[in-house]
């Protein structure tokens, strides 16, 4: 990925105006000629990022799906059953396959029911966003701090602490992620520093996820801060009598911020995906919270016979994860100096 | 030239037994941490004591966790002796372990499952190199226009999509519903055929998603590429379009992709865990699991460091590779 270098020394004050709208009516005296005004590299970004439709049509997707996950309840309450209720009188006993057509869809359950035990497809759907959503944000957080700064003390400090910690990322890019990941979670007890079966599982899903996702944010941001510690207001923040510190937090840093913020965007969906994958291979919350990669599990031996149930949380993470790249591509076009798009 | 592969070895080795012993300690301090047995854990909850007791030693679970490290590694080198609850189990070199679930040997188990795996993983290769890199050419060369648009909204949807829903798609479209393929993995020695109909899915599959990564990776790199100062020089002084795209630009878009089709190609022979399980493959991906599934501490062990190796050394061969086309890579 080509990371954006937003090479204005006006690093102090763009941290501030990250996402705030630039307000196109500026009180300019509408007489008078319009004085050519000098625009922040962010305010460039948010006026290309507004006039990019696919981006916006991304963005929208992902707040209502926040929202649904937010206010899961409350949806449920309104419109499905609670997920974890057995309706068996929906199930055709012989065959374990939803009675009605088209995987049980009807009035009552929006998006029909579970094979077996006819569960409420709509509501797990719903809850199972919360899982996935917080799983996603949780570890891309997780992620980028520890890859932030990792990736400034390797590139910054050089030398013997950049030699170790590449050799670290260098490893654990090419640790089977997956694998240890589900190996861990087998020999993982129930109940851990008083967390119980499904706080377990969240946990270690967002430690593990994070964990193996930082290397990528640290390589990008050791490469951008090698490239960035010899500018010249670098060098004249040092002769100013700058310390380390101080150059790391208020001249590296907001440089920094653009690639990062790019990243951070593109790695959700990556996320979302991991835990899917996860949950589908039985190392994801436990049953029976309702988790999307569980439901598609579930579906493996029941799909030839109710393709319905497979279809929905298929379709669900699909969805989710196609808003987020959709808006991440229009973040990282938006904040690319030489994009003109 | 020679020291750079000598360091680049060094390296190969220290990074494979790093993540060996990480592997181990999984299994040895989280049960320890968390107050479980794991010796009782790897025989099941049926198992008598003399048995779990037999098995324990074997493993050598009482011992250092250095002590059991360096069992495994000479393992593979000189072979092995499993030696407890009254009876040896030898184990031939390369040992890469003896599981006691099935009781075979590791390296049995993992010849009968690479071909499965490498089957799949070179036929999709194949393909999604050669699809994901021409989408990706002629998208960039048409930047802009309906075509550029479609294909990369495809790429996109192709990215976006989870392989294991992919692929129940594929097989309830192409098998259940059409009866197109029979998505069962048959040899290559007993029939070709066979062989190529098994594993058509699973390869258009693997391909369509590597696909389409590569062809945004690819349309993004020629972007790049075609704004350079020396394609405007070639053009500049003269030289034929085709010239200038084929020998000056595809050369520069070429080596970013083959970087990652490299490790890629490692991290896919080591184990496509999500493709086989979706597939009901037995290769080293369902090796993988099943040893989880089992807690098959040797197998999941194997299965691990063989991983770990095919990305590793697949690193290294396109290192090497750039340090015989670039001479600033070895200097440095």
């Amino acid at each position: 990925m080509t990371a954006p270098l937003h090479e204005t020394s006006a690093g102090e004050s763009t941290a501030t105006v990250v996402g705030a709208p630039d307000a196109p009516g500026t009180p300019d005296n509408s007489g008078t000629a319009k004085a050519i005004q000098g625009r922040s590299p962010w305010q460039i970004a948010w006026t290309r990022l507004k006039r990019d439709k696919l981006a916006l049509a991304g963005a929208f997707v992902v707040v209502f799906l926040i929202l649904v996950a937010i206010f899961a309840p409350v949806i449920v309450g309104l419109f499905g059953h609670p997920p974890n209720d057995f309706h068996e009188d929906q199930i055709d006993p012989l065959f374990g396959t939803p009675i009605g057509s088209w995987g049980g869809i009807s009035s009552d359950f929006l998006l029909g029911v579970e094979p077996v035990n006819g569960r409420d497809v709509f509501s797990r759907i719903v809850y199972g966003a919360r899982i996935s959503l917080l799983v996603a944000f949780l570890a891309a957080v997780f992620a980028v701090f520890l890859g932030t700064v990792l990736g400034i003390v390797a590139g910054y400090f050089g030398g013997w602490i950049d030699a170790a910690l590449s050799r670290v990322m260098d490893v654990m890019l090419a640790f089977p992620q997956l694998l240890f990941t589900i190996a861990l979670v087998s020999v993982l007890p129930n109940e851990l520093l008083g967390l119980d079966g499904s706080g377990v599982r969240i946990a270690a899903l967002v430690l593990v996820i994070g964990f193996f996702g930082w290397p990528y944010v640290g390589r990008i941001v050791r490469g951008q801060t090698l490239s960035l510690r010899n500018r010249e207001y670098v060098e004249a923040a040092q002769s100013l009598g700058a310390g380390r510190l101080y150059i790391l937090r208020r001249e590296l840093l907001p440089n920094l911020i653009a690639p990062i913020m790019v990243y951070a965007t593109l790695m959700i969906p990556t996320n979302i995906l991991t835990e899917a994958a996860l949950s589908f291979l039985g190392a994801g919350v436990k049953p029976p919270t309702a988790s999307w990669g569980q439901m598609l599990s579930t579906a493996i031996t029941t799909y030839e016979a109710d393709p319905v149930f497979m279809v929905i949380p298929g379709l669900a993470i699909f969805v989710t994860v196609l808003a987020f790249n959709l808006f991440g591509d229009g973040v990282r076009d938006a904040l690319d100096p030489k994009g003109s798009r | 030239m020679l020291a750079y592969i000598v360091r680049r070895l060094f390296a190969v080795v220290v990074m494979l037994l790093v993540v060996t012993f990480v592997t181990l300690s999984i299994f040895f301090l989280i049960p320890k941490m968390t107050g479980s047995d794991p010796a009782a854990m790897f025989v099941g909850k049926q198992a008598d004591p003399a048995s779990i007791e037999g098995i324990r030693q074997k493993l050598g679970l009482d011992e250092p966790i250095l002590v059991q490290f360096w069992h495994f590694v000479s393992g593979i080198f000189v072979g092995r002796d499993y030696t407890g609850g009254g009876d040896t189990i030898h184990c031939a070199m390369p040992c890469f372990g003896y599981s006691f679930r099935t009781e075979q040997e590791v390296s049995t188990m993992l010849a009968d499952a690479f071909p499965v795996t490498l089957s799949m993983v070179i036929g999709a290769a194949v393909l999604w190199l050669v699809l994901g890199v021409s989408t990706g050419v002629i998208s960039a060369l048409k930047r802009g226009t309906i075509i550029d648009r479609a294909a990369m909204i495809t790429a996109l949807a192709g990215v976006s999509l989870p392989i294991f829903f992919t692929a129940m798609l594929a097989m309830l479209v192409f098998r259940t519903q059409l009866h197109w393929v029979d998505a069962t993995y048959v040899p290559i020695s007993e029939s070709f055929g066979g062989w190529f109909g098994g594993l058509l899915l699973p390869w258009v599959t693997l391909a369509f998603l590597y696909a389409a990564m590569y062809a945004r990776l690819t349309r993004a790199t020629m972007l790049e590429v075609l704004g350079e100062d020396y394609i405007r020089t070639a053009r500049a002084k003269g030289l034929p379009e085709p010239v200038v795209l084929g020998k000056h630009a595809m050369r520069s878009t070429m080596t970013p992709i083959l970087t990652i089709f490299g490790m890629d190609l490692g991290a896919l022979v080591g184990g496509a865990i999500l493709t086989e399980t979706a597939f009901s493959l037995h290769g080293l991906g369902g090796l993988a699991i099943k040893g989880v599934s089992e807690r098959d501490l040797p197998l999941i062990l194997a299965v691990t460091l063989i991983t770990a190796s095919c990305v590793v050394i697949a690193n290294l061969v396109v290192d090497l590779l750039y340090a015989v086309i670039d001479p600033r890579v070895r200097l440095a």
